[in-house]
């Protein structure tokens, strides 16, 4: 558009102007002002050389993101497949169901996993009973990525069925009708098609993973910190705003460039479903 | 035309529900015929198609293809291809590959997978849009890629399930003409879907009309026109005016108080029969020279004639005259024994063929429901 915003059009635009300024602009311009600051506010990089020190903690964040996206890739697929195959009145009632934990609080939610998974929790009293005996399961990797994956499929489940429902059955049958079998039709029609949800869905899951720090506190006992926990403690605990500003911008140049990565992979100029 | 049977459905029934949709259906198809399922939406004609293709299986009944029974069998198991209503092409290929589909998964060598495309491309006059996107291409386009993609599989039967229906009237023509050359190019047999009757007398060796799951005809072109079997084959090809007769003897009917010369015997004496009077057909003369008279009672120019509705003994007629004649004048029919269709009593007796209710825009309405498949 070339035509001159006129003052009537401006004046309507400046409260999102004025949200975007005070919401966006600014904490990002404080997180990198803190960043190449000291205490004294002086300009430094020290916060950033400091870094190399997270190093482990770096790469175990981004090592329990990728395995909690894939994991919830996994899962998530047949069942939007299976949810978009259903008549419109089930699909609305098996939505609602997928959606439905997120209704209720991320800490509940955590903490009901602690008392499933504990040594003195539902599942070990009832191996007891039987006698296997007790299984160690809290405070280990898995019951971490075990956190993520229940906190964040929903956000895999839900891009994935917006794009399935909306495929075309006939371009599935003409698949059939061409002599595709299941398997073919699957892996020629159906994921091809589907890859811009696929691309929402990593997005979604894998940028609160890498990010997150509740769930490894309670499900991981502390003994495996991943970056989210770091910046928290910066903040809430050392009052380092500088080194744990310069950790999220770390963190979050790190994610926009995996961001980039996985849209050149998997839509070819198709983009993202959200 | 070869009397090899290529497709044979034997007692076909199949409900959604509570509704009926095919109700003992038989019907057999010949080798390289053109064969077209007609009939209003709802007919059955698409829910045919699509058990002859193995998307939809029927409660009872057989399927057969060339002496083998099919049901049961999955639909990339048949050797017949589905030109579908709406293209159905994949978004996400280009047109080569769209083509190459049935080849690639059939694992055939890359090299031959180049020519079949190639010539396919060629067939359907689409050289050079190989690399093209398929949601670029104009709904013409489009319909030869997914002619192309389907005829690139070398089915033994092509199914064509309103394929013209989303053209426009001249694109609608040219193809028209076209797939039926490349029917009679690859000697292929085509069973054709449409509610168009004109696409359906101009392009086929058999028609079979279809009424609320049930055949109400079969016949070629002529037959069907000249010969219909009920009140409802007679209205739906082509305009008729459907009377009520009676057929005082072998040669004779009675119809509009005038007794008429015929060619059709075999009826009962006084026997009541629905008489069919093609509007093309009446001459119009004079009152006083006329076997019937009546008054107009209104008159459209439609270009190659005009269109004259006549009111006689309060029927109201539809005649078709190349001579324009004043509104409320009164007029003379002729009809010569040629002119007149004898049909035997059917449950679609009295409910077509009067034009009392007739108007442009009521038709048009109507056609416009056709559009909406089933």
């Amino acid at each position: 558009m070339n035509k001159k915003t006129s003052l009537g059009n401006r004046l309507v635009a400046s409260p999102y102007l004025l949200w975007s300024v005070l919401f966006i602009v600014a904490p990002m311009f404080f997180v990198i002002y803190y960043s190449f600051t000291n205490s004294a506010g002086a300009f430094t990089f020290e916060n950033i050389t400091e870094l190399a020190k997270y190093t482990d903690t770096f790469l175990r964040s981004i090592w329990f993101g990728v395995l909690a996206t894939i994991i919830c890739l996994v899962l998530a697929y047949p069942i939007a497949y299976i949810i978009a195959q259903t008549s419109s009145n089930a699909q609305r009632t098996l939505v609602a169901l997928v959606m439905l934990p997120m209704w209720m609080n991320f800490l509940i939610r955590t903490y009901s996993w602690m008392a499933i998974l504990q040594d003195t929790g539902i599942i070990n009293t009832f191996l007891n009973k039987i006698g296997i005996g007790t299984i160690r399961m809290i405070n280990t990797p898995g019951a971490v990525i075990l956190g993520m994956v229940y906190n964040f499929l929903p956000f895999m489940i839900l891009p994935l069925y917006s794009v399935m429902a909306k495929l075309d059955k006939s371009v599935i049958e003409a698949a059939q009708d061409l002599g595709g079998n299941r398997l073919d039709v699957v892996r020629k029609v159906i994921l091809p098609l589907s890859m811009p949800g696929i691309a929402s869905g990593l997005t979604m899951v894998f940028v609160p993973s890498v990010s997150t720090f509740y769930i490894s506190q309670k499900l991981g006992g502390g003994s495996f910190d991943l970056i989210g926990d770091v910046i928290e403690r910066q903040f809430q605990q050392s009052y380092n705003y500088n080194l744990g500003a310069s950790i999220s911008l770390v963190l979050m140049v790190l994610i926009l460039f995996s961001m980039a990565f996985l849209t050149k992979f998997t839509t070819e100029g198709e983009g993202m479903v959200i | 035309m070869e009397e090899k049977i290529i497709i044979d459905l034997k007692n076909i029934s199949l409900s959604f529900g509570e509704e009926q949709i095919l109700k003992d259906l038989n019907l057999y198809i010949r080798d390289k015929e053109f064969l077209t399922l007609l009939g209003p939406s709802g007919c059955g004609k698409t829910t045919t198609l699509r058990i002859i293709a193995g998307f939809l299986e029927p409660d009872s009944g057989e399927v057969i293809f060339e002496n083998k029974n099919m049901n049961g069998v999955p639909p990339h198991k048949r050797h017949v291809n589905t030109i579908f209503q709406r293209y159905a092409l994949f978004p996400h290929l280009n047109v080569y590959e769209n083509v190459a589909f049935g080849l690639r998964v059939k694992k055939m060598p890359e090299k031959e997978i180049k020519t079949k495309v190639n010539d396919m491309l060629a067939l359907v006059n689409l050289k050079g849009f190989e690399k093209r996107n398929v949601n670029s291409l104009s709904g013409g386009q489009q319909q030869r890629v997914a002619i192309a993609r389907a005829l690139a599989n070398e089915p033994s039967v092509l199914l064509l399930d309103e394929p013209l229906g989303a053209l426009d009237l001249k694109l609608r023509k040219d193809m028209q003409a076209e797939l039926k050359s490349i029917q009679e190019r690859l000697g292929i047999t085509f069973i054709y879907v449409t509610h168009d009757q004109e696409e359906a007398l101009s392009m086929s060796d058999t028609i079979v009309v279809m009424d609320s799951g049930v055949i109400q005809q079969i016949g070629t072109p002529q037959d069907i026109y000249n010969e219909p079997k009920n009140a409802f084959v007679a209205d739906f090809i082509g305009e008729s005016n459907i009377l009520d007769g009676i057929m005082r003897r072998d040669l004779f009917v009675e119809f509009s108080g005038h007794r008429f010369k015929c060619l059709d015997s075999g009826f009962e004496k006084d026997e009541l029969v629905d008489v069919v009077v093609r509007p093309e057909d009446v001459e119009v003369v004079p009152a006083e020279q006329g076997m019937l008279k009546g008054t107009v009672t209104s008159i459209t120019f439609k270009g190659v004639h005009f269109e004259i509705i006549v009111d006689i003994k309060d029927y109201k007629w539809m005649i078709q005259s190349t001579d324009y004649q004043e509104v409320d004048s009164e007029i003379g029919l002729l009809i010569t024994p040629d002119d007149i269709h004898i049909m035997k009593k059917s449950v679609y007796s009295g409910v077509f063929g009067d034009y009392s209710s007739f108007s442009e825009e009521f038709d048009e309405l109507s056609d416009v429901n056709e559009e909406v498949e089933d």
